[in-house]
């Protein structure tokens, strides 16, 4: 099977677009942030409806969708955050195969759940593999559309890819994540831990933060109780990553995200277990959250878990 | 001999393997032979290993390996002689347009030391550096160690905006801005070398373990280098 390639015009960009897969790994020790979706099991989940292989690309949606039309038929489908998508006026199903026929117009409106949605199409947004990924880091000026989000009147390409597409096929209902405005997150010690007060990790558990309006794809300022530490908030700059939550001298509370710097030098107090970024990725500015502490290998039990049922709902496809 | 080094938990998918407490040439040594050998050791589900000042991340896939057999095979790595894997360093020469217009902090710079603006440059490029770590953005190294006497901290607020090519000043660490980007550090001259580029076989000019020599160039010098290609 031949992919066609298909064009997709961009009306409107919608207010934060950015093209991404699972992300660049391997090029951290070079400063190269692993950036990818926010959301990587629901960008997972769209690719797999699909049939695409999981490193395809799909694009990011934040909050306000855009207005795009189709040149060419093409099998879509949209996941992640519900953000009212619509095929020429009619309401679209979520976590579902649909057919944009040629000359259609997919918009979106009404954010009903979730910050962030992944728009998955047969074969693969098209962009430039640098660095083995199409990941759109923006504070690097790397990836996706020439390293930046989408803008108006940008043109995509897709379907490079092949894939084995089904019309209708679906999440099935129960299997859908509820994505909550104050969910409690689960988090193991980090790897500073011992540079606080021994209050900090039970404050951390026993107070919500608020996610402040300081908060994007790199990381959420959070504000709340303060998080004391023993000595100095700085230490010798190491690796961080995605779900780190860093604590500067302010004692207030960063989680670092999907765009995150490959190094930093705060202090870091605990790190939340990467079953759960799908859920922190789908808050926004002024949702709360909460922290439970738990232990490493639960949270690896649980990683490991999360990656069984995605393999029993959706067996990957692709080549 | 050594001290064995510290396994912490970065995350339940990485693993960050601690040989000291501060920042030496022999701990950094240590890092970069350790994350050498388990480049070369190729551990099954090792996904991204990630060298810094003095430790080594190792990032991993939790469904095709685990902390417990990770630790062991890396326990067992450096108890060999693993310094025979470091590659040779390469010492790179890089020129500097210093004050002016490139450097709107080298005056402060040179004040606080008690220098003319040439000295605290003829200073900083007086030195051979080491490249300790990259991080912060794509090809941004960290270089040590800056002669006390011109050792600045950081701005007191981050500028909006540093110029790519920016040489900067944080402390006795020095460092080049590969792009436009924000910044912290105290900026005292431009480079028109290209730090980071795709369009080159090898994308990074400086990998960890090598070595820095800056060069005094005047406006003119930097105007002409800038237009040839990366």
């Amino acid at each position: 099977m031949s992919p066609k390639p298909s064009i997709i015009h961009v009306l409107r960009p919608g207010l934060f677009t950015t093209v991404q897969d699972l992300g660049r790994l391997g090029y951290q020790r070079f400063g190269v942030s692993v950036s990818g979706a926010m959301d990587p099991w629901a960008l997972t989940v769209g690719n797999r409806l699909l049939g695409n292989p999981d490193h395809a690309a799909g694009l990011e949606l934040t909050l306000q969708g855009p207005e795009l039309l189709f040149e060419h038929r093409l099998s879509i489908a949209v996941t992640g955050a519900d953000l009212s998508p619509t095929r020429d006026g009619v309401a679209l199903p979520m976590w579902t195969v649909v057919t944009m026929p040629a000359g259609s117009r997919l918009q979106f409106g009404t954010r009903r759940q979730g910050t962030r949605a992944y728009l998955t199409i047969a074969g693969g947004i098209e962009a430039p593999l640098l660095l083995e990924s199409r990941s759109t880091h923006v504070q690097s000026g790397l990836g996706g559309l020439a390293g930046r989000p989408l803008k108006k009147n940008d043109t995509l390409a897709g379907g490079g890819l092949s894939g084995r597409c089904c019309e209708g096929r679906t999440l099935a209902q129960s299997s859908r994540p509820q994505y909550l405005t104050s969910p409690t997150l689960r988090v193991i010690p980090g790897p500073q831990v011992g540079r606080f007060t021994e209050a900090a990790l039970h404050l951390l558990a026993m107070s919500p933060y608020r996610v402040t309006s300081e908060s994007d794809r790199m990381g959420y300022r959070l504000e709340g109780a303060e998080l004391p530490h023993r000595g100095p908030a700085d230490i010798i700059s190491e690796a961080v990553s995605a779900g780190s939550i860093q604590v500067p001298p302010n004692r207030q509370p960063i989680l670092l995200m999907a765009d995150c710097q490959p190094t930093g030098g705060y202090t870091k107090l605990a790190t939340m277990i990467r079953a759960d970024r799908s859920l922190a990725a789908q808050l926004g500015p002024g949702d709360s959250l909460s922290f439970v502490v738990i232990s490493a290998k639960e949270a690896s039990a649980l990683f490991r878990s999360l990656h069984a049922e995605l393999e029993r709902l959706l067996p990957p496809q692709g080549p | 001999m050594y001290a064995p080094p510290r396994f912490v938990l970065l995350s339940e998918c990485a693993l960050t393997v601690e040989f000291g407490d501060e920042i030496t040439l022999r701990t950094n040594e240590l890092v970069l032979a350790c994350s050498a050998s388990i480049d070369q050791a190729a551990l099954p589900g090792v996904v991204d290993v990630v060298p810094t000042y003095r430790s080594t991340t190792v990032y991993f896939d939790p469904l095709r390996t685990d902390t417990t057999t990770l630790t062991g095979q890396i326990q067992a790595l450096v108890t060999q002689n693993i310094h025979t894997l470091l590659r040779p360093a390469t010492t790179h020469t890089i020129p500097v347009w210093y004050g002016g217009a490139a450097g709107p902090d080298l005056l402060e710079v040179a004040e606080l030391a008690g220098l003319t603006p040439a000295d605290a440059a003829g200073l900083h490029a007086s030195v051979t550096y080491r490249v300790y770590m990259l991080g912060f953005s794509p090809g941004f190294p960290y270089l040590g160690t800056v002669p006390e006497r011109i050792a600045t901290p950081r701005l007191p607020t981050p500028r909006k905006q540093v110029a790519a090519g920016s040489v900067g000043i944080a402390g006795t660490q020095t460092g080049i801005y590969p792009q436009t980007s924000p910044g912290g550090w105290r900026i005292i001259g431009r480079t028109p070398i290209r730090l980071f580029s795709l369009h080159r076989p090898q994308p990074f000019l400086l990998a960890p373990g090598d070595f820095v020599r800056f060069v005094p160039i005047d406006e003119d010098e930097f105007g002409r280098l800038s237009m040839e290609p990366a």
